[in-house]
């Protein structure tokens, strides 16, 4: 279903992008938080219970992120309407972007889509510029955790200082 | 650099002896559980967990570590801390137990008198839960299971291995013993 050779991998400028995101729909984008790491977390669907547990567990660590001053943004190829009843129903505070017009276009130019025309759940975290320092794939099946994303982040607080405090 | 596709994580955060440990010292295997009070998953692998460790009695030692996951459980963070408040006097076990037996029962006027029935101060817990006494360590474990790999409740790890198969018995039998002999 997916290609996993066809990730975005380190060292690659992100492609920008905005799209519609919860809480009211306005158009985000990573460009939108130069100078802080962003975590950009493809998942396949909203509801689904691996990417409910995937989302509850990146909102419980919201503490944690923000001792990095990292910036978490879910993103899938459901609409925004959709996001917005599941972020409330799993307490989601952080940016659920809608890659639904055209439909899964921000997957295509990360090489996070699936021949099945859902997103591949994946890991993308960009340093304070905008270039991907590192991306993960996951077995559609599987939460990843977040133990990969807070050695990117150790990493990226080690070379540029992006701790907070 | 490739993509990895799957990555087995490990236990980040060795076994200490502040840690919360039932069964003995010098057992050959530790299962490490990081588990959420309120987490229907926690509550059914609770009594297969139990009976592991009756039937594996001198090989296994459990640990059990915090992580609330708090905006689905809103009542877990407070089981949590109610637990290490218990912790604190030497009951943490029973109250772990009572609370596994009561997840229908965590709201803060029953969780109240589940302390009375373990035997300790509902009043004086209440007091130190309320002031957050012990979310440091709450904390700790919870950002200690993150930085492993927990990727949801329960997550275990088998000396020192994400478990990423089953919570029935003859799952965990077939770990542990495969765990014990490598």
């Amino acid at each position: 279903m997916s290609d996993p050779n066809g990730l975005i991998q380190p060292g690659r400028t992100a492609p920008g992008f905005a799209v519609p995101a919860t809480p009211d729909g306005a158009l985000l984008g990573p460009e939108q938080f130069r100078g802080r790491p962003v975590v950009l977390a493809f998942y396949p669907a909203d509801w689904s219970p691996v990417c409910g547990d995937q989302m509850s567990l990146y909102q419980s660590a919201a503490p944690v992120f923000a001792q990095y001053r990292a910036v978490v943004l879910g993103i899938s190829v459901d609409g925004i309407w959709s996001h917005r009843a599941f972020a409330e129903s799993r307490g989601i505070e952080f940016p659920l972007l809608a890659d639904f017009e055209p439909k899964g276009e921000v997957a295509r130019s990360y090489g996070a889509y699936m021949s099945n025309g859902e997103a591949a759940r994946a890991l993308v975290v960009l340093d304070p510029t905008g270039t991907v320092t590192w991306s993960y794939l996951s077995p559609p099946d599987v939460n990843p955790g977040a133990d990969g994303i807070f050695d990117a982040l150790d990493r990226l607080a080690a070379d540029r200082k992006v701790m907070a405090g | 650099m490739s993509t990895p596709l799957q990555v087995t994580a490990r236990l980040r955060d060795p076994v200490t002896t502040e840690d919360h440990i039932r069964g003995p010292a010098d057992a050959a295997v530790t299962v490490v559980e990081y588990g959420d009070f309120q987490c229907q998953f926690c509550g059914a692998a609770y009594p297969n967990l139990h009976e592991l460790l009756r039937q594996r009695a001198d090989t296994v030692r459990l640990v059990y570590r915090y992580f609330p996951i708090a905006n689905v459980h809103p009542y877990a963070e407070r089981a949590a801390e109610t637990a290490e408040a218990a912790g604190v006097r030497g009951r943490f076990w029973e109250m772990h137990d009572w609370l596994y037996e009561h997840q229908d029962q965590l709201d803060p006027v029953h969780l109240s008198l589940g302390v009375e029935q373990v035997g300790l101060p509902p009043d004086e817990l209440n007091a130190e839960v309320e002031n957050h006494a012990h979310a440091d360590r709450v904390r700790r474990d919870f950002v200690g299971g993150i930085r492993s790999g927990v990727n949801g409740t329960p997550t275990l790890f088998v000396n020192g291995v994400r478990h990423d198969g089953g919570y029935d018995l003859p799952d965990l039998l077939t770990a542990v013993d495969a765990a014990a002999n490598p």
